[in-house]
């Protein structure tokens, strides 16, 4: 270690800042992945008697047919946005400040979208039978498009994040401080030579088009999955865009919890300026009155048509059984977010962070909001409202899913640089330069007649 | 073809269940303990619906006995991922045990809530054992099940009538619901053919269907109480 240790010393500022995480790890990291690695276990273990015995081992019944795991599911892939979307947009538009983040937010999305994905297998009657998704394909059931959009994005996320990974993994193989022979293999063949860098920006600017409409398309049919059925409050054309901006604002939230803690543990305060968080603070913001215009819209359409199915399960929300996690939602995706990031004083990293802590519970609360209600009150008035409590067992899978997911994103700090070295390095280079010529493109030539 | 269908007199329905209980065990359908009744696990593919309406002491109880409505638009079989959930040439919507992968969403799907999910694999006493119905097949844990219209006993029918040479006639198919009813409220039979007691019932000013305006277009029709 000492070897490397020195190695890193003779590194350029930005790299060795951006990389001690990859050489060094204290104490406390192995004590927070040791507890994250005995809960993840346990949610195995819970799944393993899941699979032995069968379902039952959850607290679902009928007409409770979805719970926990498909809210996990719902939840995690709309967590997914954080990355790829986020990170494409801001690229597109050429926000400068994004240097710094798309990195950490393209890691969310692919690891998170493995652990959204595995959910609805987890809620699987028949995991062994599995395959059979393939082999008698049904196209026109919502269930299948998933499968395809989910499959799609977690490719172009991952090459995604491949991609514009690479000038830094040719980096750590130059500089020789970890594992040369993986990297020497990642890094394939990169030299940063100018042709090579010319290609590799084409692609990333055609990829980071071409995954808005893959994202895009994963969140619309997730919930679509819902909206394609005759359930009431479940069968609203809003459900398609309604997802697609609740995945993006969880999306950002997660991202600024993480950004937190990223700068804390490995201090990285300089990369994370508060700048970046007034920034996404203020797409925080956008996103909770969005939240706050599309949840207003869907409830007023259902009250307004005051339709008998649709009524029981809106009062059961509003004012029923279910009153305390819909007021919580309320509380937590729009009065905590809007009241904190509408101010400048509170959009610092340590007000985002508490916007973001209530955002990803909220938006939590939200997918519960829609999968159990409904769920419980079936349209037909004969059939009595049923109850649900999650076991034991779904609580220890859900635990354990969201302890793998921060386990493996901790994982990944130890090999890759959570922050791009060759972005910061052009931004210094290229950028600082760029941009006043790009700013002066915008006005009249001064004097007018000169060009 | 015919088009299989049931009409059920709600007038003459007693509440008896016993449709409930010949259903069961024609379809071996297997008991659950109490504590998973109370969960609202029991499966019923078959069950009599009640209904309390207006307040004591001027209550009356009504009863609807509801079996799969083997919809001629699905719901469920629409978002079948592997199509293990199909609706057959003659009307019956069925279930592939064998290919069902257990995600439920046809058990969501469907507005009348039909469908049933075995959440452990099935227990039989010693005596059920004995008597399961050899042709009915059992279900293993994690698949959706439902009423098939004891199909089955179609295809027993049809070998009978053939080696018999000769036609299908009404009383060769029967459900066992619809066998056992003691006041004759369900009859059964092609939809499409007048000569068929369903194909007038079907036609008369009483007949209704469940959520009519989903336009799900149920095959088992009710007469509405005349009181």
């Amino acid at each position: 270690m000492g070897d490397a240790a020195s190695k890193l010393r003779d590194l350029p500022e930005d790299a060795r800042v951006i990389l001690r995480p990859l050489v060094e790890t204290t104490w406390r990291f192995y004590a927070v992945a040791g507890l994250l690695g005995a809960v993840a276990l346990w949610g195995l273990v819970a799944y393993y008697l899941q699979f032995h015995s069968g379902l039952g081992r959850t607290g679902l019944n009928q007409p409770e047919y979805w719970g926990i795991y498909i809210i996990d599911f719902v939840f995690f892939i709309g967590i997914s946005h954080a990355g790829t979307l986020i990170s494409a947009i801001l690229r597109i538009s050429k926000a400068e400040w994004r240097r710094a983040i798309t990195r950490s937010a393209e890691f969310i999305t692919v690891l998170v979208i493995g652990f959204g994905a595995i959910q609805p297998i987890i809620d699987l009657g028949r995991p062994d039978r599995l395959l059979n998704v393939f082999k008698h394909a049904q196209l026109r059931s919502p269930l299948l498009w998933d499968v395809i959009s989910i499959g799609l994005y977690f490719t172009a996320s991952t090459i995604y994040l491949y991609l514009p990974m690479l000038p830094d993994l040719a980096i750590i193989r130059d500089a020789g401080i970890k594992a040369p022979r993986f990297y020497r293999w990642l890094a394939a063949g990169y030299r940063d030579t100018p042709e090579q860098r010319n290609r590799l920006e084409r692609a990333i600017g055609i990829l980071a088009i071409v995954v808005i409409p893959l994202a895009v398309s994963v969140h619309t049919v997730i919930g679509w999955i819902f909206a394609m059925t005759l359930r009431p409050m479940w069968h609203s054309t809003i459900f398609g865009p309604y997802f697609v901006m609740g995945a993006i604002y969880s999306g950002i939230a997660a991202l600024l919890i993480a950004m937190v803690v990223l700068r804390r543990a490995y201090r990285l305060e300089e990369y994370f300026r508060p700048v970046h968080f007034d920034y996404m603070g203020r797409l925080l913001l956008l996103f909770s009155l969005l939240w706050l215009y599309f949840t207003f819209a869907e409830y007023l359409t259902a009250f307004y048509g005051g339709e008998h199915a649709e009524m029981r399960t809106f009062w059961a929300k509003v004012s029923g059984p279910f009153a305390v996690p819909f007021w919580t939602m309320v509380l937590c995706c729009c009065v905590i977010p809007l009241g904190l990031m509408c101010r400048g004083a509170t959009r610092t990293p340590r007000g985002t962070l508490y916007a973001s802590i209530a955002v990803v519970i909220g938006m939590w609360l939200e997918r519960f909001n829609i999968v159990v209600p409904t769920s419980v009150n079936p349209r037909w008035e004969f059939e009595q409202a049923a109850r649900y409590f999650p076991s034991w067992v779904e609580l220890s899978i859900m635990a354990g899913t969201f302890a793998g997911f921060i386990l493996l994103y901790m994982v990944a700090t130890k090999f890759f640089p959570i922050i791009s070295i060759w972005e910061i390095r052009e931004g210094r280079e290229v950028a600082k330069h760029e941009v006043p010529e790009r700013v002066a493109s915008y006005l009249p030539p001064d004097p007018i007649g000169a060009a | 073809m015919p088009r299989w269908g049931m009409v059920i007199d709600l007038d003459r329905c007693t509440g008896c269940a016993a449709c409930e209980v010949a259903c069961k065990s024609e379809n071996n359908v297997p008991a659950v303990s109490p504590a998973q009744a109370d969960m609202g696990r029991a499966v019923s593919w078959m069950k009599v619906m009640v209904l309390v309406e207006g307040d004591f002491p001027d209550t009356t109880l009504r009863f609807v006995p509801r079996p799969c409505m083997h919809c001629d638009n699905p719901p469920c079989v629409k978002v079948c991922p592997v199509a293990a959930t199909y609706l057959s040439p003659e009307g019956i919507v069925g279930q592939i045990y064998p290919r069902c992968i257990g995600c439920r969403y046809c058990a969501n799907a469907c507005p009348y809530t039909v469908k049933y999910f075995n959440w452990f694999a099935p227990t039989w006493s010693e005596s059920e054992r004995a008597h399961l119905n050899p042709d009915v097949s059992v279900r293993p844990k994690g698949v959706i099940e439902k009423c098939t219209f004891c199909h089955h006993r179609l295809q027993k029918a049809r070998e009978d009538a053939r080696a018999e040479g000769r036609e299908l006639r009404e009383s060769d198919y029967q459900p066992a619901c619809a066998e056992v009813c003691p006041t004759a409220a369900i009859a059964f039979g092609d939809l499409d053919n007048p000569q068929h007691l369903v194909g007038t019932l079907s036609h008369e000013p009483r007949a209704t269907r469940l959520m009519e305006e989903l336009g799900t277009e149920p095959k088992v029709y009710y007469l509405t109480p005349r009181t």
